[in-house]
């Protein structure tokens, strides 16, 4: 299926109730409209940004939380169960705004709001990265560890080697889940004055007036944006499935 | 002078007692056929040689290196003690060539080339040559047992262990698989064949030892304990086994 396709739904939906709509708002043939639309798409910008900077941070961070939870030293896998279980318990909102105001007050160290969002966003998503991975590292089966043993590989060139690039391609669609989800949490991060999609329509609502027009905009934002992703992901899958047949 | 020396070793599973005050020597360019009903501690024993298993009791002495927890001594004892499994454990997401480079790249330091050389090389000698480009899945399982072994050999170990190399194999596979391994044994490496195929251990073992229950039961040379076992136990073995 044509991911478009998915779009013809929302716009029917939107035409059917014209009634009560004021398009005029976004309407890209008027100079204020278009001035509009590209004021809120131009949010898109640190959306994907942050959450590629954000993503690309937790992942590494998760692979880290990951490997000492399955180590057979006991104090390795309880580092591994706290981190995950506390991290995994702050709603990602409270993070954020634990970062920007309480982090500055605790340790002087004061972030500005992208790196405030990154580290918010990173943190957060770290603990399920940790899970995701665990579970694929645990997915391969025990011969795998056995036979790069014999072969006289130690611990880091196993999991590079061996391990790593099989439990990856398993998780993939797991990582792409993420994704998805780190774009939409970003939204959170308007609260602290992050000029992203959503801080983009609340401002533009605040001088427009028009919320429904305004926010049904940035509905299709990021179902363009998750669809992007989507389709990138699925491509990824299959060049690396394609890749070893 | 023997190159695999253990001396009353002992390894549990929990409460479980899978070997049970082991002692065998193996000497250099020697052939080891070890036979056994299941579970009785065959595959254990040799998965203590290159410590896959850690022993609790006794000792185990592999060229000159005593097997303990020392990281260093057991990449070096590694390198020597090459192992072939009944499952392949070949890496699913590498080329045939690639899974032969990875050891002597990674932990022997050749270069690309060094390494590229010396997996055709053992290529040929299994004779597959011409499967270097292919995923194993594209393999039979009788042709992935012989890129397995290509894969030992490019460590040029000086010992190989067997762990019933030919019983994940469909009939018609055991064949070409053995043929190699006899091959190798005249060849002159140090072997340990964990395997129910008796007609290649009259072929090509020195020695064969019967295991039961976690001990061994009697240790021979094929000729003799084959025509007259003097354990009760190994006799109804090999009856079993021969009269299927």
């Amino acid at each position: 299926m044509k991911p478009w396709i998915t779009l013809i739904p929302a716009l029917l939906l939107l035409s059917a109730c014209s009634g009560n709509w004021g398009w005029y708002v976004v309407n890209p043939t008027t100079t204020s409209g278009w001035n509009n639309l590209n004021f809120m798409i131009s949010g898109a910008y640190y959306t994907i940004i942050l959450s590629l900077t954000a993503i690309s941070i937790s992942v590494v961070v998760g692979l880290l939380v990951a490997l000492p939870g399955l180590s057979d030293k006991r104090g390795w896998r309880m580092f591994n169960r706290v981190y995950v279980e506390i991290v995994r318990a702050v709603p990602i909102l409270v993070l954020i705004l634990w970062v920007y105001y309480g982090l500055p007050a605790l340790s002087g160290i004061t972030l500005n709001v992208f790196w405030a969002g990154v580290l918010a966003l990173a943190l957060s998503d770290s603990a399920f990265q940790a899970e995701i991975f665990r579970a694929g590292i645990q997915s391969i089966g025990k011969g795998q560890y056995e036979a790069a043993q014999s072969i006289s590989l130690n611990y880091r060139d196993t999991m590079r080697y061996v391990i790593l690039p099989q439990a990856i391609r398993r998780i993939l669609p797991a990582l792409g889940n993420q994704l998805v989800y780190m774009l939409k949490m970003s939204s959170l991060v308007s609260v602290i004055g992050m000029q992203e999609l959503t801080r983009k329509a609340n401002e533009l609502v605040v001088s427009e007036y028009r919320p429904l027009e305004i926010y049904t905009i940035l509905v299709l934002e990021y179902l363009v944006l998750i669809l992007i992703v989507s389709a990138g992901v699925r491509w990824l899958e299959r060049r690396m499935n394609a890749n070893d047949s | 002078m023997s190159i695999i020396s253990m001396r009353n070793v002992s390894k549990f599973f929990g409460d479980f007692q899978a070997l049970k005050d082991v002692s065998l020597d193996v000497a250099l360019g020697e052939r080891v056929v070890v036979c056994g009903p299941s579970g009785s501690g065959k595959s254990t024993l040799i998965r203590c040689i290159n410590r896959l298993e850690a022993h609790e009791q006794g000792e185990i002495i592999v060229d000159g290196t005593e097997l303990t927890d020392n990281a260093a001594d057991l990449e070096k004892i590694r390198g020597n003690v090459g192992m072939v499994f009944q499952q392949f454990n070949l890496f699913p997401h590498l080329t045939v060539l690639d899974n032969l480079c990875l050891g002597p790249k990674r932990a022997l330091g050749l270069s690309d080339a060094e390494a590229k050389d010396r997996a055709m090389k053992h290529l040929e000698r299994v004779q597959i040559p011409d499967q270097a480009d292919k995923y194993p899945r594209h393999l039979s399982g009788g042709q992935q047992q012989r890129v397995a072994i290509a894969r030992s050999l490019c460590m040029e170990p000086k010992i190989l262990l067997f762990d019933e190399p030919t019983s994940a194999l469909d009939p018609e596979m055991i064949a070409e698989v053995l043929e190699v391994m006899t091959e190798l044994a005249t060849s002159g490496m140090t072997m340990i064949v964990v395997t129910h195929e008796m007609g290649f251990a009259r072929r090509v073992a020195d020695r064969m030892v019967f295991m039961d229950k976690g001990e061994i039961v009697e240790v021979g040379v094929p000729e003799v304990v084959f025509e007259s076992p003097k354990s009760r136990r190994f006799g109804a073995f090999i009856n079993q086994i021969l009269s299927h």
